[in-house]
């Protein structure tokens, strides 16, 4: 047994009195969990203490909260674990963030996760007519969804995400990654109207910020981010939705731009996505007005001259041009060729891990549609050596 | 050292202060730079998310290339997002064998071959982990006295800790604060170090973008952070070049100058503010910070010349 300190985070909205910390010594082995901790200091010293809890055994996803600032499962963390991570030697918890505190640890799960949840129809709408008996659907669709089947709806990943810090309408790591495994699914009739409904959504998936607080946050390996990517590729490659957020026209104007320069055009990259992927986008409307919006940075960079004029109308000509074609080529090889060839991690493993088993082929993680992306994540898929050591 | 160095696009195409001041602190450190001049772009998780394996034959290029420089040099960039992205692709073809080949089947045609087990390294991990922040000190000739820097590292450099090879070996999360320590520095505290800057929704959802920008501008103002620093340029132009943009949505002052990883070396190894580029920011750092007190500190001559040079 060994004694560690809990720092807990306080708060009762009705009280009508401020946040505050509380400090508690509970007496635990190591390897417990610091909703163990947590119990017992209610059970001891305070039994005030609000926190949601049922299975203690990282399936139900109710103790989600914040440890030393990490989201994650209470049942889930270790004391040891939560105390290397403790900056003064004491165990920080506090309740998940973007949503509302209903007591202490206790977030308002129905005011923001259950109800975006809700937001991308969470159901399979089945293709009709219904199959007298079972659906047969392939092997590589069923494990393609997988992934994002593995969510047990904690909301950690909501607790972290960026773009819906500065952006509460932003529907979500956790609900787009359910969006994903019914848009995913062979079996369901409506594919291209949930992608177009979520590309047009202006807190959609083009809201993504990239930043992988979510993949870093969940307990599951769900990989919500990929998810969306996934989302993205489905809009914009099997259904050419051309969205009003401008998600499609950046990205094929980044393709683009690559592909003809070998390196990035920032200079075109901006219009470009707001007008269209051609040399004559920056005159369309849209980017002409974003254009004057932007005129005053435009003219100070001039000014310092970090931007010159050359460089923001002639492409870069950084690489020699046989370089540039040779990039050119390879597009045109990978990218013309339409078939897309995909590694999900999540799903094959590694090398290392999988010694003595038969090496899975590339082509056996993708998709039908190919829409599968690479995340570690999951226990025990951990290289022994980092590559990048 | 020798290291294959990777510029990256926007180094040179929107911060060409950020390559400029690389190749100015290279030589103070004894740093030679075997420069990647026919790679391409990382594709920025952008590509990866078109087509997998276009973004990966692109990257297996470009290490192919900086091993065909030296098999034994690590390769160095000089920005979080090609960090983040090239790993995310080298983790897939260090993966699997049969990936792997399949990857370079693409890249055979132009006598390339990616080998697995390529060092990949942004400058500050480098500088920390096999530079050495003692060897770093010895060459410090205007310690940053006085100077109080807020760390801001870019999500693809800290994110997913594993991928990146994060741990309690490796706490790569913390090597800027190290670093601007061991520069002189103060290191300033604030809650967006590690969050990110907004940069790949500026064409899609602006606002949120700026907002972001401008929060962590805002916090690490109230945190009376003389300066943010940054291993990423494209946190830079939402940092920087967006700024003033970021005023308008927050609807207060920022203010707040923004230094290359860089630029902030060379300060600290006596370089000059105009030789670093730091006369080319949108919000220009002599503005802000009085270098006649803080950054010189300790420099008898030439103190008033550098505040009104750069």
């Amino acid at each position: 047994m060994a004694d560690f300190t809990l720092r807990i985070r306080r708060y009762d909205p009705e009280s009508g009195e401020a946040p505050y910390w509380d400090e508690h010594t509970i007496d635990l082995e190591p390897h417990r969990s610091v909703l163990e901790g947590i119990l017992q200091a209610k059970a001891r010293f305070d039994g005030s203490i609000g926190i949601r809890c049922s299975c203690r055994a990282a399936i139900c996803g109710s103790c989600g909260v914040r440890i030393n600032g990490q989201p994650g499962l209470a049942c889930h963390t270790h004391l040891d674990k939560a105390l290397k991570g403790a900056k003064d030697g004491i165990i920080e918890v506090e309740p998940m963030g973007n949503m509302p505190i209903i007591k202490d640890l206790i977030v308002d799960m129905d005011a923001v996760h259950w109800k975006k949840v809700q937001r991308v129809t969470p159901w399979l709408i089945n293709k009709l007519p219904v199959p007298e008996r079972e659906y047969i659907v392939p092997h590589e669709n069923m494990v393609d969804v997988t992934q994002s089947m593995a969510c047990i709806q904690c909301g950690a990943c909501v607790s972290d995400c960026l773009s819906m810090e500065v952006d509460p309408l932003f529907i979500g790591p956790a609900a787009l990654a359910k969006a994903y495994r019914f848009a995913g699914d062979p079996r369901d009739a409506q594919q291209e109207e949930r992608i177009r409904d979520l590309a047009e959504d202006p807190h959609g998936i083009y809201d993504c910020t990239h930043c992988f607080k979510c993949i870093e946050a969940c307990p599951k390996g769900v990989a919500p981010m990929s998810q969306i990517m996934r989302l993205r590729r489905i809009a914009t490659r099997t259904h050419h939705i051309v969205d009003r957020n401008n998600g499609e026209r950046h990205e094929s104007a980044f393709v683009t731009l690559v592909k003809d320069h070998g390196l990035l055009w920032e200079a075109e990259l901006l219009p470009r996505s707001h007008g269209g992927d051609s040399f004559f986008g920056k005159f369309m409307p849209k980017a002409a007005l974003e254009l004057v919006d932007s005129l005053p940075v435009i003219a100070k960079g001039l000014l310092r001259r970090k931007v010159t004029l050359g460089k923001s109308i002639l492409p870069p000509k950084d690489l020699p041009k046989d370089a540039r074609a040779e990039i050119t080529s390879i597009f045109e090889k990978v990218d013309d060729r339409g078939e897309l060839r995909e590694l999900n991690l999540y799903i094959s493993g590694y090398d290392e891990d999988l010694e003595g088993a038969e090496t899975p082929s590339a082509s056996a993680a993708a998709g039908a549609q190919g829409q599968t992306s690479a995340e570690s994540g999951q226990p025990g898929m951990t290289p022994e050596e980092s590559p990048t050591r | 050292m020798k290291v294959a160095y990777w510029p990256g696009c926007v180094s040179r195409g929107f911060t060409p202060e950020l390559h400029g001041s690389m190749e100015h602190i290279a030589p103070l450190l004894d740093l030679e730079l075997v420069e990647l001049d026919r790679a391409s772009c990382c594709g920025a998780g952008v590509i990866a998310e078109h087509n997998q394996e276009l973004a990966d034959t692109l990257n297996a290029r470009t290490f192919a290339l900086a091993q065909q420089a030296g098999s034994e040099l690590t390769m160095m960039n000089i920005c979080s997002t090609c960090q983040g992205a090239q790993t995310e692709c080298q983790e897939r073809l260090d993966a699997n064998a049969q990936y792997r080949a399949l990857v370079n089947e693409n890249l055979a045609e132009y006598g390339l071959e990616y080998e697995k087990g390529l060092k990949n390294k942004n400058l500050l991990w480098l500088l920390v982990e096999d530079y050495g922040l003692d060897e770093l000190r010895k060459r410090v000739k205007r310690p940053l006295e006085n100077l109080k820097v807020g760390p801001f590292y870019g999500c693809y450099i800290v994110r997913p800790t594993d991928r990146l090879g994060i741990d309690d070996d490796y706490p790569r999360d913390t090597y800027l604060g190290l670093l601007i320590e061991a520069l002189g520095g103060t290191v300033i505290e604030y809650a967006g170090a590690q969050k990110c800057c907004g940069f790949p929704i500026i064409t899609m959802n602006k606002e949120a973008s700026l907002k972001q920008a401008g929060r962590h501008l805002g916090d690490a103002a109230d945190a009376d952070a003389d300066c943010l620093v940054t291993p990423c340029p494209l946190c830079h132009l939402n940092l920087d070049l967006q700024q003033p943009l970021a005023e308008r949505v927050m609807g207060r002052e920022l203010n707040m100058p923004v230094l290359h990883l860089p630029q902030l070396i060379g300060l600290a190894l006596g370089l000059e503010p105009k030789e670093l580029g730091l006369g080319r920011h949108i919000v220009k750092p002599t503005s802000v910070i009085d270098w006649t007190t803080s950054v010189i500190a300790g420099v008898d001559d030439g103190s008033g010349a550098l505040a009104a040079s750069a």
